[in-house]
This record gives C-alpha cells, structure tokens and sequence, in this order.
C-alpha cells in the first residue's frame, strides 16, 4: 500500500516550510493543501483540535502537528536520504538546542520587528534580533552548513526565515548581508540545492503580503490575528525563572 | 564516558526532570544545587546563552533545556529502559504533549502563581483545567489504558508533565482550589498518585510545603 503524506499549510508560513524542505530533500511525495487561515478547513480543525494550527502534516490518515515535531517525524520515518541528524547523541543535543533556539528566538524577534506599533519596541526587538544571529553565525562558524556538509535539522528550521528578511529589512532599516554576511553566505548555498529551492517561497511575494496585510490590519482587527498565526506557534517559555 | 553532573533547583520542575531520567536508567550523577540569585561559574559557563537550571554535563560537554537533555539521556543510555517510544508516530505523540506541557499548562500555572487578585485568577484557572481535561484524555491515548503516558513504565510525557505536580499540589492548597479530582480527571489522579511515589520520582519531586513557603517569598506582592 502506497504511503498517503497531506500537508496542510500557508504559503507564507515559514514553520510550514520547514515541513516542505524536510520532505522536499528526502524526496517524499505529497500532496500540498492550501489552508484560508480565516475560513479553516474541517480537516485542519479535525487534525489539529488542540492548536487549529497549520502546519500539520497527514500520514496514512494521522495527524502530526507542531512544526519541530513533524520535522523530527519525517526524519525518524524516512531517515534516508538526507539524514538531518547526526549518528551520536551529543551532536544530537546539539541540533535540538539550536533548533530550539532558532524555533525561539528568531520568529519572535522577527515578529516584533515588523509587527511592532512602537518605534522604542522595534528597537528592542531588532537589538535582540541582532544578538540572535551573531550567535547563529558564531555556531555556523566555518562550516558549510549548521549540518555540517550536508543541511541538517537546524538548516531546515532556520532557512525558511529567509523568505522574511525582506520583512525584517525593510520595517527593521537594515540588510540582512551587510550585518551578517556569513548568514547570507550559509543561504546562498543552501540555495544551490534545487529541492531547497523548490520548497521556499519568493521573498517578494511574502513583503508585498506582510505590507498589504497591515495596511488591512489598519482598518481590520481580525486580519491582525491570522497574520500572527502565521507567524507563531506556541511559544516556549522557561518559567520559574527566579 | 566522563562524570555526570546535573546542575539544578530544587523548586525547578524543569530542573528534577534530568533527575527522574537518570534515576530510570539507573545511572549515577552528581547533584549540585544553584543558588539562582547567585548563579555559580560552573552554570554560567555552560549554559552562556539562556544561564537557565537545568544543565547535564557529560564529561565535560554541558546539554542544555530539559526536554534535549532527555532525549540525549535516552539516546546516550539506550539499553536502560527508553523513555520515548519507539513508533515514530507514537514519539510525535510524546513530543506533542511534551511542548503542550510546557508551552500552554507550564504558562497558565505561571499566570496563576503571579496573580496577585481573585480577578486575574480566573483566566491562568481556566486554562489550566481545559489542559487537565486534555491531558486526562490524552493519558487514556498515549497509555492505552497502562498506569503511565509511557504505558506501563514512565516515560517521556510523564517525566514532562509530571514534574509540575509540585507546583499544581501548591497551587491547590494556597489557592484552596481542586485542579485534580476524581470527578472531573480520575484518571489523572491515580496517575499522580503513582507517579509521585515513583521510586524515580518521590526523592526529587519538592514538598508542597517547602513549595508554599517559597511561593509566598518569591511571589509575594511588593512591600
């Protein structure tokens, strides 16, 4: 019996990429379904009672939600080809940290960038945002990719971002190349694979949605709320942070 | 392979996780305490980014956040008994409600031990017992009907979600509210009552009391 793998995502969703880029470079077939964010499928909901969140990824009829999760899925489920994790465990633990990290950081900053209302809020957040990706480009270091020669489990949680920086640039007033070269560097290669290319989507197309979005947003309160959903997932907090 | 340390609290659900782990696997270690208003050199410089408790450091080589030193527990020591399942499906199960654990119920027993009035009680309160609910479901999902998530040995859901006892046993008694019982979530009383007296578990999981006590100076209204 053939295997039945149903993605259903946003086009937009950087967490649903990362989905896409786990199956696109282990050459999984799926078919893709499109979800209206503001008119939720029944089949979404139906996956996905406890969040009604996208990505979720169906296999064989059973739902998998969370984007880490389903990528740790895909890799325990079709290991080979392309491996996303290294062979011993603290390589491991090293791959989950920064992914993470990434899952934790990134967006959240990101979001605050272009989302925010304040210039002061803004600030703040471009400044975290800075300190995230210096130490993501301190981990890369001089390797090829966070994976080592080939991408890995933290390549294919964080590249997606890539799709936003025309985002963060522009609200941010600031190049992604100019202050992290390294970064923009790891991207261009990761770009040279044409599975990961057939899995991102075209920065432009995410700007000109995140700027018609907030111009709607303006005049539409409930447009604010898909355009965050989008862009979060359930946020991981360590608490009881004396 | 290198001594075992575990950097901790002993208030930090997160913190007694590592330890209900080692303990499964039969695997020794030594404790050392933090003081988290004066974070040792030692913590500092293994955990540089997030500087958080709890910390596993094997050989040397520190791992960092509760739910990867887990899995490199398991990974590590993987002839003791596993701690995540081993259907790829089922581990994703796990893992869901691992974060849901974390993310949703974690932030709603934050919300409910800062509130400082009855008013901004209800919310965190509500949202806590829809988590019950689910989690009540889910140990009927995940256990198929054994003693624990992990069926009939603990594992990566109970280790998780458990460690949070402490507190909800605090909560329960300072906030004169039942978050477990017997109508409402039965199973998931006979589940933390197993779960607490757990050989594994009843040394590292605090005393309500200590944890009330600790509550009242650490979320005490200002002066």
């Amino acid at each position: 019996m053939a295997d039945e793998v149903t993605l259903l995502d946003f086009w937009a969703s950087p967490f649903g990429m990362r989905v896409r880029l786990a199956l696109s470079l282990k050459g999984v077939n799926y078919t893709y379904r499109e979800e209206d964010l503001r008119n939720k499928s029944p089949l979404l909901l139906k996956s996905n009672p406890v969040h009604k969140k996208i990505p979720v990824l169906i296999h064989n009829a059973n739902p998998i939600s969370e984007s880490l999760i389903i990528v740790q899925y895909i890799e325990d489920t079709w290991p080979t080809p392309s491996p996303l994790l290294p062979t011993d465990p603290y390589s491991r633990a090293k791959a989950r940290f920064w992914a993470d990290f990434v899952d934790k950081k990134v967006y959240d900053c990101g979001r605050r960038i272009w989302a925010s209302k304040s210039e002061g809020d803004r600030d703040v957040a471009k400044s975290e945002f800075f300190e995230c990706f210096h130490l993501l480009e301190s981990e890369l270091g001089e390797r090829r990719f966070f994976g080592g020669e080939e991408m890995g489990f933290v390549d294919v949680v964080f590249l997606p971002f890539w799709t936003w920086f025309r985002v963060y640039e522009e609200f941010g007033g600031f190049r992604v190349g100019v202050e992290f070269p390294k970064v923009m560097e790891w991207v261009e290669r990761c770009l040279e694979v044409e599975k990961v290319r057939e899995a991102m989507v075209d920065p432009e197309k995410v700007y000109e949605f995140v700027v018609q979005m907030r111009r709607k947003c303006l005049a539409d309160d409930t447009l604010h709320d898909v355009l965050l959903t989008i862009t979060t997932e359930p946020t991981r907090k360590d608490i009881y942070s004396f | 392979m290198g001594e075992l340390k575990v950097l901790g609290f002993w208030a930090s659900p997160f913190a007694i996780r590592p330890r209900i782990a080692l303990s499964l696997k039969s695997i020794d270690y030594e404790y050392i305490e933090e003081n988290l208003r004066a974070k040792s050199d030692l913590l500092l410089k293994s955990n540089p980014m997030h500087k958080k408790v709890p910390v596993l450091l094997h050989g040397g080589r520190p791992i960092c956040e509760s739910p990867v030193i887990l899995q490199y527990i398991d990974e590590q020591w993987s002839s003791g008994p596993s701690i995540l399942p081993s259907h790829p499906y089922d581990r994703a199960i796990a893992r869901f409600w691992a974060a849901y654990a974390d993310d949703k119920f974690g932030l709603a027993l934050e919300g409910l031990l800062k509130a400082q009035s009855e008013e901004a009680k209800i919310e965190p309160l509500g949202q806590m017992k829809a988590g019950l609910e689910l989690f009540e479901k889910a140990l009927k999902d995940c256990g198929k009907g054994e003693a624990f998530y992990g069926g009939e040995r603990i594992g990566f859901v109970d280790i998780v979600f458990g460690s949070n006892l402490g507190w909800v046993r605090a909560v329960e008694s300072m906030g004169q509210v039942k978050l477990l019982d017997e109508e409402r979530t039965p199973g998931l009383v006979g589940w933390a009552e197993r779960f607490c007296s757990h050989e594994a578990v009843k040394d590292v999981m605090p005393e309500t009391e200590k944890l009330i006590e600790f509550a009242k100076k650490v979320f005490s209204k200002p002066a």
